[in-house]
């Protein structure tokens, strides 16, 4: 069966399901980017902002950070099994990385019980509006990405379509970013 | 797939995971000292270098053509150019013409120890800190 022209083609020395991650990147830094900046305005301007981020949990945004940091490890693992022709080992390695992803979940879904059963909620005041924000667009893209990474997955156990390993990876690489910069906005700087 | 990727064994990436959790725990610590500047270097420049460390060693960025460097560098100026464009505006709260008397009023209330942003485990979330609209100052003209 013949493939796609779009999976085939590569124009501009670079295949283009690979340009196309970066495009998509480039125009997720313009839409967190729009977000941390604001973010950032606000926060500088308002004495008060740091007093709210007090009120964030830094043992658990450590918790995430380490769970996202390990499962781009798992990712770019995948990646090289990819590339080494071990679609079992890349599926393997995809499905841990979507367990990484699901943790962090978890560990988000009981943070955010703790501060809106404690009053903080998104209508609180600006600080929780953008927190909730940042957060909440961050954490949609990791359920993107588990879905994504679980489709994948399936494909590459049966040894098809390995080149979708390093783009989903890359994607994923990407969220984990995103998280290096909300860690310390959110959760250190008081 | 990425050219140069296959030259690196699974063990060079352990060590670049290594060094994040390295840089990891030191931008947790470092704020605890509570020095303002070792705080901003501590958080935010521990993070420019783990952001760095990912994009090279894990997104292998310089495995990719240049111009998707440039592509990606020309968004975070844009983010820079529009941070220097709408920051003297709303990091101020007052301007031609315009003020932020909300703002102006909650500011001197959370200065005068009126307000508080609460504490851990405080609910805290009630307090509005400021007017986010702006007011046309009394007799100004656009």
């Amino acid at each position: 069966m013949s493939r796609p022209i779009a999976t085939t083609r590569s124009m501009a020395g670079i295949p283009t399901a690979r340009l196309a991650v970066w495009w998509i990147i480039a125009s997720e830094i313009a839409i967190f980017g729009g977000v941390l900046g604001s973010y950032l305005m606000h926060r500088l301007a308002h004495g008060i902002w740091a007093d709210y981020a007090a009120n964030t949990n830094e043992w658990l945004g450590l918790t995430n950070t380490f769970i996202l940091l390990t499962s781009s490890l798992a990712a770019v693992l995948a990646h090289q099994a990819a590339e080494r022709g071990d679609g079992k080992r890349a599926a393997n390695l995809l499905y841990a990385t979507c367990a990484g992803g699901l943790a962090f979940l978890c560990v988000k879904a009981y943070e955010w019980n703790y501060e809106i059963s404690h009053g903080m909620t998104i209508t609180s005041n600006t600080f929780w509006s953008f927190y909730y924000t940042a957060a909440g667009i961050h954490a949609l893209h990791v359920i993107a990405g588990c879905i994504l990474m679980l489709f994948v997955a399936q494909t590459a156990k049966r040894n098809e379509e390995l080149h979708r390993v390093e783009i989903i990876g890359v994607y994923w690489h990407f969220v984990d970013v995103v998280w290096i910069f909300l860690f310390p906005l959110l959760y250190i700087a008081k | 797939m990425s050219d140069d990727h296959a030259a690196h064994g699974d063990s060079h990436y352990v060590k670049i995971w290594a060094y994040l959790l390295v840089f990891l725990i030191i931008s947790f610590v470092g704020p605890m000292l509570e020095i303002q500047w070792l705080t901003l270097v501590t958080a935010f420049g521990i993070a420019g270098i783990k952001a760095y460390l990912v994009v090279v060693n894990f997104m292998h960025i310089n495995a990719a053509p240049r111009f998707v460097t440039y592509a990606v560098t020309t968004t975070l100026v844009f983010m820079l150019l529009f941070f220097a464009g709408a920051a003297p505006d709303v990091m101020q709260s007052s301007g031609t013409n315009w003020i932020k008397p909300a703002w102006i009023e909650a500011e001197r209330a959370y200065e005068a120890g009126e307000v508080s942003g609460g504490g851990h485990g405080e609910a805290a979330g009630h307090g509005d800190e400021h007017g986010d609209g702006h007011e046309e100052a009394a007799g100004a003209h656009h």
